[in-house]
């Protein structure tokens, strides 16, 4: 069993498990932090971004003025923003079998997967996870080829060039491996290999092994899976929490007696309390609000935005700002809100019972009937006429890269009396804001990561035993800017496996056993004998018949009874049955019982010596001997078949047969 | 040998009051808890007395499931959990879980506000079942304990109806409940897998009806819905709040707007506005369709479709009215018809099934006067049409899902005896598998062969594999010897060299050995030589080797040469091998040599079972 790790993000995993004759894509993760190297993408022209200087080396060798802008001393590649794939090099996947996907988050790379590259097989993934993946795979193509660039940068990515470049430019690695956002026709076609699962449905591959979506508690239909034999377990554990948001609650004790646990998806920001972030954001948006600017809340347009929502739906009033409006701006907010309505079945209880009376489960359903909340698909249109100051934006996407954030930040970045919020965890704040320097607006950084902490992990693997597990090298050692915190990380006894992106790791596996069934006539014919007390043993010949990796033992055919016409021929062919191979004996023979039985079946004539390790009986009449040992007995008798056979068979009943 | 007993305590060969007890594995489960709309008496609800005469249900039954909300498969549940007294686990979709006990109320409030009936469940004891009802997702795998595991699958039907797999080590019975296989305006299709059951359990409402084309129904419907609005005549639709009433109400919405009619169409009261809702939030179990588009424009969104109000019936002019309950034997619908019934202009269409007793029953048999209550009677001049809107599997679908599930055995039930008789007959030609039709009361008993699982040892399993070559020849089955260890519970299969030694055993050796004499002149180490290489050209594919202390092996069988001290001449061959080496082997090895040195006497043909008298010749 091996596992091979096309991606080194820990929250973004991509990787493979070999296990028995199948091949198991465990998610695929896209990595959009490389958009942070790149020059926003704007929806209305932005003077400020085009008057931006070109770049050139100071020495002068190297001019890249066309591709590389200047912004408050770093250097940005003015092209479509490229994003890190997962390693297509390390294994061919073509031969992946199938995909499980986790949480809609980690699917975005899939039409990457999918697409080109000779993949055939099929996508497992719950449906609120293929509703709402959906969902973002669209935004983010709408957000690309509603502002097509017609430009594509790749000088600067040449070796020689990236070498003399400035930081952060210069340390991007794998740059050639980053593509384009993929087309929306690609999207389609990765999603119709999608299959949908329901928690703690058992699918079969291949009858070779059996895979389960456990609910996480992460997100809408957030799952870990678990991939197993009927000997051998591993769980994947990705993005999953502990805490009472809106999902179903983490499913742990079905990942009990794993023999390998793979762990993904901690938090990424383990310091940080989401209830307490939650706290700030409120306070920080009321803040702004009561001294009449506006805020700006980057986010996708599905999973924390829910909480947010109902969080602000308590808050507002309490704090007297009842009137303010709440906008959501994405091609998919409307599409968004809605789906979140309709899977009950995936929320958490208390959630769920509302749908029993019947309600909608979210009260952003009353927000927007109030008016209090609107969504639209972009700043254009309807938008423009109806917006009011000061209000709430939620709009993606936090990259800050493109979406219709990007306009808001033109927009509001000049006045301090408004005020961004970050409170998506994947993009270092810093990085995002860096284009948009000298900055006047206000910035708030409260990340809520619901994904588990250490401390939470820890007891988890305390509960739930596995005997090994494999996570991201990250996880081993502190986070590098608080290298004193050891608590912040993975310890374990043995300690965990780590990996990397191009890691393959061979599994500490050994597979002993395989289910196979007896047929209920070959069953009923087995003679067991009691061997030691509580074990009986009984010999089984039978035939095999292994099908769709699953195995039956048959009784073996009865030969045929021989026409006597065909005598010759067919004694030529063998039947079956007397090919069937001997058992091995076991066992001592009684001298005395033996000579009894000896003289019971007419053999009289027996002289009996007795030798260092046994007896040798000499049966004078028929000329024959038998040498009786502990372990071994030795018939030596010439030309007689009758007799060998009767003596043989005199031999067997004293022993025991496997 | 173990079996499955299948026991109807209701609806075996009859619709009403299903309820089906299954004893799989040393599991009881009872399949719904219904009750029968054509009885108000004790045969309303199944006999929970078959099960135990004294006490409570909760040690006699593993679990209860209920596979959809319609009051003859759950009408019966409080009534049983709270009353008869069972508090072990109810399974239910989410869609039933809401529903059902929305119905049950209305039941409850029919029977016991307005009949002045007493000793009846309350609304209190409503409540305190669904507290043991235990939400099923679908294809879900629930484990009710460490051997009993249900999968529900989508039933069409009506929302949330499922068919359930229920399966305790490696036998099976699957219960459809009632099912659709063909997706009408709202839901989608019933779907199962190849899941092979011993035992499938089935509705047969339309055992011996093969359906025309829905569409062809649609059209009858909305033309004579269209008829009579046209001559000022008033429509009563017949319907149960949930179900066909919002198929129904998608297609005259629809066809108001295309034909832009002026007509008013009403919905009796309350549940509407609610069952709506219901379809909004449980969009994923409608169909493909409706769950595509939902976003854009929410089906169950009616522009032309208004609440009723009861003093609307006395109108003038034309209006179609959706009324419940269904079967036209209380409430609302009964008090409408008997307003319209003396009309001939108007018209009352039947879009679903009606049991015996009911007034729909009498109607559709075409009874014209009604005895009612207080002995009055009621003249039915309006005219009856029947639609076939349920959605029940007809013959050809529930043929369908045979061949979907291949099960076993098949067992009918929710159906009429005649009918049932006729398809049962038809299973069985087409099939070739038993078909059963327990009446109330009666067990069926089927016995499995369920195989028996081991666990192979991976050596021994991947030895045989790669012997036997990719493809076995299904001709020359190749026999597998292993020895099968058993201990506590648990049964493995392991080659016998292993099974020696984890049970610590040491072998035994048994060798025979048999001595050959020949003319031979040369040395005997002369004679060892020749014998090695005539047998090495000779016994092509055998291991044939030359040892170097004197010996020849042939694969085991060790073949000396010595010579007897009087006749040099004469060699004596010992010729020795152990038990377990195939005897055959050996008898035609010892022929070679005697054709190769010409032995004195006659060697006849080399047969197996000629070769021992060859060898006494000598």
């Amino acid at each position: 069993m091996k596992l091979y790790c096309l991606s080194g993000h820990p929250t973004l995993p991509c990787n493979v498990l070999k296990f028995k004759s199948t091949t198991i894509m465990l998610d695929c993760g896209l990595d959009t932090t490389s958009a942070l190297y790149f020059l926003p993408l704007p929806l209305v022209h932005s003077s400020r971004l085009s008057k931006l200087p070109g770049w050139a080396s100071k020495d002068g060798t190297v001019n890249l003025e066309k591709e590389l802008k200047e912004c408050a001393g770093r250097v940005f590649v003015d092209s479509q923003p490229e994003f890190c794939l997962p390693e297509r090099e390390l294994l061919d996947l073509s031969t992946v079998d199938v995909i499980l996907i986790s949480n809609y988050h980690c699917m975005m790379a899939l039409p990457y997967i999918t697409e080109h590259t000779g993949f055939s097989g099929t996508v497992y993934a719950t449906e609120p996870t293929f509703q709402i993946g959906r969902l973002l795979m669209e935004e983010l193509v709408t957000f690309m080829e509603r502002v097509p660039k017609a430009q594509s940068a790749t000088c600067w990515k040449n070796k020689e060039i990236q070498r003399m470049l400035p930081g952060p430019l210069k340390d991007a690695v794998d740059v050639w491996s980053w593509k384009r956002c993929y087309s929306m026709q690609e999207v389609n076609s990765a999603l119709s290999k999608v299959q949908l699962v329901g928690y703690s449905q058992k699918v079969e591959l291949f009858g070779a092994v059996q895979v389960t979506p456990l609910s996480s508690g992460y997100s809408l239909g957030s799952s870990n899976w678990i991939i197993q034999s009927h000997y051998e377990k591993v769980s994947y554990v990705s993005g999953s929490s502990l805490l009472t948001t809106h999902p179903q609650p983490m499913d742990q004790s079905s990942l009990k007696n794993s023999d390998v646990l793979i762990l993904t998806g901690l938090t990424q920001i383990p310091t940080a309390n989401p209830d307490g972030m939650l706290g700030e954001f409120c306070s920080n948006l009321a803040m702004t609000i009561r001294a009449g600017g506006n805020v700006l809340v980057p986010c996708y347009s599905s999973g924390v935005i829910y909480d947010l929502l109902e969080c602000l739906y308590q808050f507002m009033d309490s704090a007297n700002l009842g009137t303010t409006p709440f906008y959501f701006i994405s091609p998919v907010a409307n599409s968004s809100l809605e789906f979140s309505q309709i899977f009950a079945e995936w929320l958490c209880q208390n959630k769920q019972s509302k749908v029993y009376l019947p309600e909608p489960p979210f009260p952003h359903a009353e927000l927007i009937q109030t008016n209090k909340l609107k969504h639209y698909p972009s700043i254009h249109g309807e938008f423009s006429s109806e917006f009011r100051q000061p209000c709430v934006v939620f709009t993606g996407h936090p990259s800050l890269r493109f979406g219709d954030v990007v306009h808001f930040m033109e927009l509001w970045g000049k006045s301090s009396l408004n005020t961004i919020i970050f409170t998506e965890p994947d993009f270092s704040y810093l990085d995002a804001l860096a284009p948009y320097q000298p900055l006047a607006m206000k910035c708030v950084y409260c990340p809520i990561d619901t994904r588990l902490n250490f401390h939470q992990v820890s007891k988890l693997l305390k509960e739930v035993q596995p005997l090994h597990v494999v996570c991201p090298e990250q996880y081993t050692q502190p986070p590098p800017a608080q290298s004193h915190r050891s608590d912040l990380m993975l310890e374990l006894q043995p300690p965990p496996m780590a990996y990397r992106r191009c890691s393959v790791l061979g599994l500490p596996f050994r597979r002993r056993y395989e289910r196979i069934q007896l047929q209920p006539e070959l069953a009923k014919a087995l003679v067991p004998s009691e061997i030691k007390p509580g074990i009986s043993v009984a010999t089984v010949s039978a035939v095999l018949q292994s099908k769709d990796n699953k195995h039956v033992l048959q009784p073996v055919p009865k030969p045929t009874p021989v026409p006597p016409s065909k005598k010759r021929k067919r004694l030529m062919e063998e039947v079956p049955e007397l090919l069937s191979p001997k058992p091995l004996l076991s066992g001592s023979i009684p001298l005395d019982a033996f000579l009894a039985s000896l003289h019971k079946s007419g053999i009289t004539e027996v002289k009996v010596e007795e030798t260092a390790d046994g007896h040798i009986l000499h049966l004078q009449a028929e000329d024959a001997l038998i040498q009786l040992e502990e372990d071994a007995t030795h018939i030596v008798c010439d030309n007689n078949e009758p007799l060998r056979t009767a003596l043989r068979d005199l031999v067997l009943r004293f022993l025991q047969k496997l | 040998m173990p079996d499955i007993k299948v026991t109807p305590l209701g609806a075996g060969q009859d619709v009403g009051r299903s309820c089906i007890l299954v004893s799989v594995g040393g599991k009881n489960i009872m399949l719904d808890c219904g009750m029968h709309m054509g009885y108000n008496d004790d045969r309303r609800f199944p006999d929970f007395s078959y099960i135990t005469q004294n006490g409570r249900l909760t040690d006699f039954l593993d679990c209860v499931i209920i596979s959809h909300f319609h009051l003859d498969h759950c009408g019966a549940l409080p009534y049983m959990s709270e009353m008869v007294g069972y508090d072990g686990p109810i399974y239910m979709t989410h869609p039933t879980k809401a529903i059902c006990p929305i119905l049950l109320e209305d039941f409850r409030k029919i029977t016991v506000d307005k009949k002045g009936e007493t000793n009846f469940f309350t609304s209190q004891m409503i409540k305190d079942c669904m507290k043991k009802v235990v939400p099923l997702n679908l294809h879900q795998t629930v484990q009710v304990d460490d051997e009993l595991e249900i999968k529900a699958y989508y039933a069409g039907h009506v929302l949330g109806a499922a068919m359930v797999l229920i399966k305790v080590g490696s036998e099976s019975v699957v219960y459809t409940g009632d099912y659709n296989m063909t997706p009408d305006r709202h839901l989608g299709a019933a779907w199962i897998d190849k899941c092979r059951p011993d035992i499938l359990i089935s509705e047969s409402t339309y055992a011996t009806t093969i359906r025309d084309s829905k569409r062809c129904r649609e059209r009858d419907f909305l033309k004579k819905v269209h008829e009579t609005i046209e001559r000022g005549g008033k429509v009563l639709i017949p319907v149960f709040a949930l179900g066909r009433a919002q198929e129904l109400c998608i297609l005259l919405e629809t066809f108001w707007y295309r034909m832009n009619l002026k007509a008013p169409i009403y919905f009796s009261t309350g549940l509407t506005e609610k069952a709506n809702h219901y379809y909004k939030l449980f969009i994923t179990w409608t169909n493909q369709k409706i769950r595509k588009t939902f976003v854009q424009r929410n089906m169950f969104e009616f522009k032309h479709i208004k609440a009723f109000d009861r003093s609307y019936a006395d109108n003038p002019g034309p209006m179609v009215v959706f009324a419940t309950p269904g079967m036209l034997h209380a409430g609302q619908s009964l008090q409408i018809f008997k307003k319209w019934a003396g009309n001939e202009k108007n018209m009352v269409i039947m879009p679903g099934y009606c049991v015996q007793g009911t007034v729909g029953h009498k109607i559709l048999n075409g009874q014209k006067k009604l005895e009612m209550e207080g002995r009055a009677t009621l003249e039915v001049k309006l005219q009856v049409e029947y639609m076939s809107f349920s959605a029940h599997a007809d013959a050809k679908g529930i043929m369908q899902l045979i061949r979907m599930a291949e099960p076993r055995n098949m067992l009918l039930v929710h159906g009429e005896a005649k009918k049932m008789e006729f398809l049962k007959d038809k299973i069985e030609q087409e099939f070739s598998i038993s078909c059963y039709m327990p009446a109330n009361g009666e067990t069926t008993t089927v016995t499995t062969n369920p195989s028996v699982p081991v666990d192979i040892s991976l050596n021994l399993l991947k030895r045989e594999m790669a012997l036997g070559g990719p493809l076995p020849d299904p001709k020359k089955p190749r026999t597998m010897h292993g020895t099968l260890i058993m201990k506590d519970s648990s049964l493995r299969l392991v080659s016998p060299e292993q099974a020696l030694k984890e049970l610590g055993l040491s072998e035994h050796q048994l060798r025979f050995t048999c001595r050959v004499h020949l003319q031979d002149p040369h040395s005997d180490s002369d004679t060892l030589s020749r014998i090695y290489s005539h047998l090495k050209s000779v016994l092509k594919g055998y291991a044939v080797q030359h040892l170097p202390d004197g010996t020849v092996m042939v694969e085991s069988i060790v073949l000396k040469v010595s010579s007897s001290g009087e006749d040099p001449n004469l060699k004596v061959i010992l010729l020795s091998w152990s038990y377990q080496v195939n005897e055959n082997k050996v008898f035609l090895f010892i022929l070679l040599l005697f054709i190769y040195f010409e032995v004195k006497g006659q060697v006849k043909s080399p047969t197996r079972h000629e070769a021992i008298p060859t060898l006494t010749l000598i």
